[in-house]
């Protein structure tokens, strides 16, 4: 129902336009008081329902414990930058690929960005990114044609390794059985993600080349003059 | 040595400094020592101090204090947008402008041209170096 709107407009704060009796009046209350018999219409008061009566409690702490305050807090991913959009080419600062120019996707539950090189361009494969750590340029590649919609947090989750009861003897040598090998079902993904992708980047002239570049300060450009 | 371009009633200058930033004014009027009445066809007349004014060379023929439709009808003889269009300097300007506002790929895609343009010019200057030796 749309918020009452009041029959007295206000000349100024706190003053309104129509007296008290022209307001009783406006609001018709004569004809509510006329339809039930000269006097104002009252309703007795509904019987509540009495609570059923409590039995005393058995037990009593000794101590007064504190109750923790109340904690409403409604998380949520962190808020997308309005320059980051599903295609916007970003600059990563910080991390193996510091300079890296790659392409964002999409943003996971988790609140991170999700990339990727594309692979073949620039070797930053389908990766998660802190947005605090990238810089977003104003150029777009077209994403219309890639399918993201299965990558969320639990497809970068760490392999969690049963663990070996303590054998003593064979505890060191029994180890350093399986190195991390990229299962053939993530390269797969890379190569899925990235055909459509490249498509899109060779359609305009020189973003190949420009996002296997490394992005870098040069001498003379001021970061805070700098239009991205 | 002598002083070109001189403080006067029709002087136009360009604002260096402030809000009205890299505008261009005609001084109507001289207040005191420091500062200037100027006036454009479209902001309100302003006094402002002779410091955040650069003259140029362009100069009208209005009376002091002109009504805006006589300044804007001086103006519009004059050609003063015009000129300040073909000077070197209004160009820079446009120049400068195009620079600073230039992307990230812009520059990338500026940085490859310059590259071929420089390759093809030490291609043609070792052709001629090649041609005087022999």
């Amino acid at each position: 129902m749309a918020p009452k709107q009041s029959r007295n407009p206000e000349l100024i704060r706190g003053v309104g336009k129509f007296s008290r009796s022209k307001m009783y009046h406006k609001r018709g209350l004569w004809a509510i008081k006329a339809k039930n018999g000269g006097v104002f219409p009252r309703h007795d008061p509904v019987a509540k329902p009495s609570p059923a009566a409590a039995k005393p409690s058995k037990f009593y702490p000794a101590d007064d414990v504190k109750k923790p305050l109340l904690n409403k807090r409604n998380p949520r991913p962190t808020k997308l930058r309005a320059s980051i959009a599903p295609g916007t080419v970003l600059i990563i600062l910080a991390g193996r690929f510091k300079g890296k120019r790659v392409v964002f996707l999409k943003q996971l539950s988790s609140g991170l960005l999700l990339i990727t090189g594309p692979f073949k361009v620039n070797g930053v494969p389908l990766r998660r990114v802190n947005q605090s750590y990238v810089i977003a340029t104003s150029t777009k590649v077209d994403v219309s044609g890639v399918n993201f919609e299965k990558f969320d947090d639990k497809y970068f989750a760490k392999k969690v390794e049963k663990k070996k009861s303590k054998g003593e003897g064979e505890f060191f040598e029994a180890e350093k059985e399986e190195k991390n090998v990229l299962p053939q079902e993530k390269k797969d993904d890379q190569k899925s993600v990235d055909a459509a992708l490249i498509k899109s980047i060779e359609a305009v002239p020189d973003l190949k080349t420009y996002l296997a570049a490394r992005f870098s300060l040069k001498a003379g450009m001021k970061p805070h003059e700098l239009v991205f | 040595m002598p002083f070109k371009r001189h403080v006067e009633i029709g002087r136009v200058a360009l604002i260096n400094y402030g809000k009205e930033y890299g505008r261009l004014v005609v001084i109507v009027d001289v207040v005191d020592q420091n500062r200037a009445l100027v006036d454009a066809p479209d902001m309100v007349r302003m006094q402002m101090n002779f410091k955040r004014l650069s003259l140029t060379d362009i100069k009208i023929d209005i009376k002091r204090i002109p009504q805006k439709k006589t300044l804007v009808a001086a103006m519009q003889e004059a050609d003063v947008q015009g000129k300040w269009d073909k000077s070197s300097w209004g160009r820079k300007l446009v120049v400068q402008k195009r620079r600073a506002s230039l992307n990230d790929f812009d520059r990338f895609k500026l940085m490859l041209a310059k590259i071929k343009r420089s390759g093809l010019i030490r291609q043609e200057l070792a052709k001629l170096k090649k041609e005087s030796a022999s």
